[in-house]
This record gives structure tokens, C-alpha cells and sequence, in this order.
């Protein structure tokens, strides 16, 4: 039986599971549309703009743990895409993003609503495709699918001319997806596996460096398994929040440039550092030359780019996650000489050594009162909701605050646009997560300047019943360019000031949502509790203290222990 | 330091700009490109030499690798292998430097391959130092165009 193109595209999606995409409409997708209709199956999250569709995406791939999908038309419904994409790039989220063009025997012709979207997105997606004949549909669509969710996760771009959309196949029956060119190592080198487990045995000062890798790869359980029984202290990247137990005792928090004083003691002093789905980053390694410089390193990553890009390692190990890790729990196990509680006792002085810096300079702020400290309302959130909460974050302090005073305590909790920092990030994101997870608390961390990225979602968010909250640390400010130009520009506020702002709470009236205001201490938690009790999306508008700043910071090309603290 | 990679490639669209916008993108530099299909229609072999330490040419390779049209990279300076390339040179060749045109082409194993009042076009291959060295001999009698092909390269003995 032949089906349309448009057809076919409904019969992937339900192949591969997908139960909800985010999009917006357009001349190029209208047959896509069309057939939308009669598929109830898949819940349609009409966007606003077509950046958030991605970010949506993306936040709802994070919190399914699989591929999230975004459907959008040619033109500028494409290029509306692109930083949505690049934010995924950068932090390997597996989507997959539908794009229309105009029919094939238009491409090239300067057509309406025509760009080469393919062209545009090649270096910001782990890779993409242009069908230009319907036969190929099929075939291109599982292989998305598959190299999205495989391997090192990322953005997959597929561009769907409109002729291809209504031309007709025979929809080919499901097969397993096989290429000739990719093929993730996903088994560790037994030999590598024994050479750092027996590396982990002569040090006495380790550290465990872990990132977005353990989320992706869901290897929360084997990283914790591996730093209680060795005793091993525990930092965490940005992206690698949640994976470890942020209350643990061995946790020492993020590390790096806003990282915490114990955190960059610990790597700056460290005579082993066992890196797990972490890239060394420049906001995490400072000045190169100075990170962990009597470490040797371990460096367990899927990607093999990763490896030696930009710290050399003395044990590279390619291979999944999870399965390094179970691997070298196993080793510890089971290797004849080795007794995981004698290498834990060992570790006993480094741990004190830790707990000393701990109590010297722990996070913190100086309170005033009668003035809100943003650290303050996210200390409110994470105890209001128990730290249950979903929370996504824009771009900026408000993310940074996020990220140091809302202890994560598991994986898939923690949304933010870590490698690309996107403002207007975050606010997206809490739509997605919230249709990937209706029964949680979402939590939209703000800035009064991010949260007019994307303002324009809180249609959406109404539309589709998000009771998504929305928590503004308001400094009409953009606080941390601000706060480098009080450090580093000699407080000249160059274009920081943010002279002219909505009034937030009539805002969320005017689209049908809740406002609320808070301007004193007092009214943090009331607030919080009003918000966390309506079954609506509600706007939090802390009006915080102007001029704070997120301490501890590593000044740019700074070593690490070159720390501004509170 | 130079060094004179092999990629094979999936045949498909885009996938020369796939290699060449890595390069652009992440500051590597390509001093020449050639690239045309093997035995099989639907691979391609593109030879490309460039210019970097150790740690830029092992990133090169891995970024290489990540492409997902790219079936295999080789790293010529880990093998024994031969490396050529062709050049047609468009040289003054008037009354009186006709015969010493000549010579040198012989002496390379060159060829005229096109005959002008004034001038020749001669096509000569052979490794990179060869192509330059005949350059160097050929310039002050008047080079008027060169077109260059830029390096092939296979490793030597038993597959």
C-alpha cells in the first residue's frame, strides 16, 4: 500500500516512541501538519517562537532520558532553530529537528522561505540530512534517530522538502538500523580498565571530575558505588550536576570558574584525577598550565575527541560511561589483592584535608537585612520543594546561583544550557520537562534579562496547562556581564543597566498566568508556597539585592586557586 | 609539522564540506585537498596535507573520525608510503630558452604538453620536493601559470 511522505514521517515517529514534539507551522509543513491531525497519539506543543521548540526538546529529551522532537518550517523557521540546536551541540542532547523546504525542484532558486538550512547547521549538529527523494525517507529518519541517541548524543537535523512530504512509498517494514562509518565503542579496553584501576591504587589524594557524561549515559548508580567504596571525594561540572549526590558528604560541588573553594582546592591538590563524561572546558580548567598540576589523569569519555584535547592524559579509556565504571567497581571486587576498605582508609587524610578547606571557606553570602539575597530565594526553593524539583535555568548568575544553592541529589533534575549558555534557555526548557514529567515541580530559575528571551512561551505554557513556576531574581540588571564590569571595567555599566522593564506580575496576568511579588526577606517564602500551591503558571518576581555578585570567581585565564570569594 | 592524510568518505552530498568546514571551523590548516572516488562508486578517497604538532594532528584525525561519513583515516607519516603530485606549468619558451626548456623538462621527466609561439605548458609529476625543485629551475626563465593538483599519496607494500 502506498502512504504519503507525510504519512510515513507520522509512522516513524510512533516507531521510535515519540509521543509529543514542539513545534510551529508553516507554508513548507502544511501536509505534515495535516496528517498531525489524525494522530491524536502524539501531543503537537504549538510554540511561540521556534527556538523554543528546540530548547522544549531538548529539556524533554533530558528528562525522558531519549530523543525529544521538534518540527518547524523552511526558511526563517529553520535559521529560528539554530541556536536551539547549538546549545544541544554543545551539550550532547539527543533531538531530532524536522525542518520544511521548499519542493526539490525549487532548491537553489532563491525560493520563498528557502534557505540551505543543511548548509547552515553543519558544524552546530552531530550531523544531517536533506531527503530529496521519498524512497529515502524511512531509512534517513531511523538513522537520526539512532545516531541522535547513540554513542556521544546530539542534534540531529532532518530537512523534509515539501514535494517529498506529499510524494508516495511503500513504508519499508522496521529494520535494525546498521552503518558502515559509526560505530561507538561503548566496551572499555579490559587492559585500560586494570592499567587506571591499579593507577587508582598507588595515589593517595584522588578525585573524581564527572560531567554530563554520567547523565547521558545514566551511570549515577556506578560513579557513587565507586567514590563511597574508595572513599573518594566527588566534583561535579555544570552539566554534571545531580549526578552524584549534591548533600553527599564526598560531594565537593561544581568546580571551576563560579566552582566552590573546596572544589578547586581538592583538583589544584589532587594526585589522581579520574575524569568521567567531563571535557575540561576553559570555564572549568582556568589557566591550563595550573589545573591539577601533580594529578595524573584518568579520562574516561565516549567521544575519543575528548580525550587529550586540551589537558593530556596519562589513561585514556573509551568507552561508555556506565560501563567503565561497573567495570571498575567489578575490578575492585574481585581483583585477589585488593581491599576496596584498606584504599578507602588510606584516603582518610585527604578526606580531612577536604573537610578543613570545607569549613574555611564554604559556600555562602552575607546576608542584609531587609534585602532579598538571590542565594537566598534558591536556598528557599530547594527546601520548599524538598529538592524534588525539576529546575531549569537561564544564562547568567541567576544559573550560577542555581547551580551552587540548589543541592541536586539526583540525575535528570537539572536543566541548563551549560556549553553554549543560552538566555531565553530556560524558560523553554521548563515547558518541555513539564510535558515529559506533568507530576513534577518545574522551576524556571531567572534572570529579569533572560526571561525576555522568551517571554512570548507563557502562551504556551497556558495553552497546554504547564503550571510551570517561573522565579525572577530581579536586579534590573544583566548581573554577571554587570559584575565582570564592576570587577574588570572599573564599574563603567556599559549596556547593563536595565533601565525600562514590565511589570512581571502584570505580565503573567495579561497572558492568564499568576504574578506574585516579593520585595522583602519575609515574603520569600510565602511566596514560594503561594506559587507551589497554584495549579497554574505562576511568576515569582524576587526583587533581589542589585549589586550582588556569585563568589567564589576565577577571574578569566586565571589558575583555579586564584579564587574572589564572598 | 607537514603531514599527508588519507580519508575515505561515503560518496554523498555535503561531505567535502563537512571535512573543509572542520578545518575552517576549528583553526586547522589544509595546504592541499584532492579528493575523487576508489574502486567502489560510492567511496571516495581525499588525500589532504596539513600543517600542525602532535596534539593538533591527533585532534585532526579524531575530529575526522566523528564525521559520520568518514570511513577511515590514515595518518601517512605512520607508514612507509609514495606521495605525488602533478603540476602544469605555463613557461616563456622563446627563440633562445626553447632548448634550455627542454633539458630541464627532460632532466624531470617532464612533458610538453602544449605548444604556443612563446611559450609551452609542461606537465610534470612527482613528489612535492620534485614539483618545487623544477619551479625553482624553471622561474627564472618565466613562469607565466602554474596549476597544481595537490598531493596523492598510498602506502607502500603488501595490503
Amino acid at each position: 500500500m502506498q502512504i504519503t511522505g507525510a504519512q510515513a514521517l507520522m509512522k516513524c515517529l510512533t516507531e521510535q516512541n515519540v509521543d509529543c514534539i514542539f513545534g510551529f507551522p508553516g507554508g513548507a509543513v502544511i501536509d505534515i501538519y495535516d496528517e498531525l491531525l489524525r494522530h491524536p497519539e502524539i501531543t503537537h506543543v504549538l510554540v511561540r517562537h521556534e527556538q523554543a521548540a528546540v530548547h522544549a526538546a531538548d529539556a524533554y529529551a533530558r528528562v525522558k532520558g531519549d530523543v525529544g522532537v521538534a518540527l518547524v518550517t523552511s526558511g526563517p523557521g529553520a535559521t529560528n532553530t539554530v541556536t536551539g540546536i547549538a546549545s544541544a551541540y554543545m551539550d550532547s542532547i539527543p533531538i531530532v529537528v524536522f525542518t520544511g523546504q521548499v519542493p526539490t525542484t525549487l532548491i537553489g532558486n532563491d525560493a520563498f522561505q528557502e534557505v540551505d538550512i543543511v548548509g547552515i547547521t553543519r558544524p552546530c549538529t552531530k550531523h544531517n540530512y536533506l531527503v530529496k527523494d521519498v524512497k529515502d525517507l524511512v531509512p534517513t529518519i531511523r538513522e537520526a534517530f539512532h545516531i541522535a541517541r547513540s554513542g556521544r548524543p546530539g542534534p540531529v537535523l532532518i530537512d523534509l522538502p515539501k514535494d517529498v512530504m506529499a510524494g508516495k512509498l511503500t513504508f519499508p517494514e522496521p529494520a535494525p538500523v546498521q552503518m558502515r562509518t559509526y560505530r561507538p565503542t561503548y566496551e572499555p579496553h579490559p587492559g585500560q580498565i586494570d592499567k587506571a584501576c591499579r593507577e587508582i591504587l598507588k595515589c593517595s589524594r584522588p578525585v573524581l571530575y564527572i560531567g554530563g557524561g554520567i547523565i547521558a549515559s545514566k551511570a549515577s548508580a556506578e560513579v557513587t558505588e565507586l567514590a563511597k567504596k574508595l572513599n573518594i571525594p566527588v566534583t561535579m561540572t555544570l552539566m554534571g550536576l545531580g549526578g552524584f549526590p549534591g548533600t553527599d558528604t564526598l560531594s565537593l560541588g561544581m568546580l571551576g570558574m563560579h566552582g566552590t573553594y573546596y572544589a578547586n582546592m581538592a583538583v589544584a591538590n589532587c594526585d589522581m584525577l579520574i575524569a568521567v563524561g567531563a571535557r575540561f572546558d576553559d570555564r572549568v580548567t582556568g589557566k591550563i598550565a595550573a589545573f591539577a598540576p601533580q594529578a595524573k589523569i584518568i579520562h574516561i569519555d565516549i567521544d575519543p575527541s575528548s580525550i587529550s584535547k586540551n589537558v593530556k592524559v596519562q589513561v585514556p579509556i573509551v568507552a561508555d560511561c556506565k560501563r567503565a565504571l561497573a567495570d571498575m567497581n567489578h575490578w575492585f571486587e574481585t581483583t585477589a589483592e585488593v581491599d576496596p576498605k584498606a584504599v578507602a582508609a588510606r584516603h582518610e587524610p585527604w578526606i580531612s584535608q577536604i573537610k578543613e578547606w570545607k569549613t574555611a571557606h564554604p559556600l555562602g553570602y552575607i546576608e542584609e537585612t531587609g534585602v532579598i539575597k538571590p542565594q537566598f530565594v534558591v536556598q528557599k526553593l530547594h527546601e520548599l520543594t524538598g529538592g524534588e524539583a525539576i529546575i531549569c535555568t537561564e544564562v547568567g548568575q541567576n544559573q550560577m546561583w542555581a547551580a551552587q544553592f540548589y543541592q541536586f541529589d539526583k540525575p535528570n533534575h537539572w536543566m541548563t544550557s551549560g556549553g553554549l549558555g543560552v538566555m531565553g534557555y530556560g524558560f523553554p526548557a521548563a515547558i518541555g520537562a513539564q510535558m515529559a514529567a506533568p507530576d513534577k515541580v518545574v522551576i524556571d530559575i531567572a534572570g529579569d534579562g533572560s526571561i525576555q528571551m522568551n517571554i512570548q512561551e507563557l502562551a504556551t505554557a497556558r495553552q497546554y496547562r504547564c503550571p510551570v513556576k517561573i522565579a525572577i531574581l530581579n536586579n534590573n540588571y544583566l548581573g554577571m556581564v554587570r559584575q565582570w564590569q564592576e570587577l574588570f571595567y572599573n564599574k563603567k555599566y556599559s549596556a547593563t543597566v536595565l533601565d525600562v522593564a514590565p511589570d512581571f506580575v502584570a505580565l503573567a496576568k495579561a497572558y492568564g498566568a499568576v504574578g506574585l511579588r516579593a520585595t522583602t526577606p519575609s515574603e520569600v517564602e510565602p511566596v514560594i508556597k503561594e506559587a507551589l500551591a497554584t495549579k497554574n503558571t505562576v511568576i515569582m518576581d524576587f526583587v533581589v539585592c542589585r549589586e550582588e555578585g556569585v563568589y567564589p570567581m576565577v577571574p578569566a585565564g586565571k589558575a583555579t586557586t586564584e579564587m574572589l570569594l564572598v | 609539522m607537514r603531514h599527508t592524510l588519507s580519508v575515505l568518505l561515503q560518496n554523498k552530498p555535503g561531505v567535502l564540506s563537512r571535512v573543509t568546514g572542520l578545518f575552517s571551523g576549528r583553526g586547522f590548516n589544509i595546504e592541499s585537498l584532492s579528493v575523487a572516488p576508489t574502486l567502489e562508486n560510492e567511496v571516495s578517497c581525499l588525500t589532504l596535507v596539513t600543517k600542525g604538532d602532535e596534539a593538533i594532528i591527533e585532534q585532526i584525525t579524531k575530529q575526522l573520525h566523528k564525521l559520520i561519513d568518514v570511513i577511515k583515516v590514515t595518518d601517512m607519516a605512520e607508514h612507509e608510503f609514495v606521495e605525488r603530485e602533478m603540476a602544469l606549468i605555463r613557461v616563456k619558451a622563446e627563440a633562445g630558452s626553447r632548448a634550455e626548456v627542454l633539458r630541464v623538462i627532460d632532466i624531470f621527466r617532464g612533458k610538453v604538453v602544449d605548444v604556443a609561439p612563446k611559450s609551452y605548458v609542461v606537465e610534470v609529476t612527482g613528489s612535492p620536493t620534485k614539483i618545487k625543485a623544477i619551479i625553482d629551475i624553471l622561474r627564472p626563465i618565466g613562469i607565466q601559470e602554474i596549476v597544481r593538483t595537490g598531493s596523492v599519496a598510498m602506502t607502500r607494500g603488501v595490503k
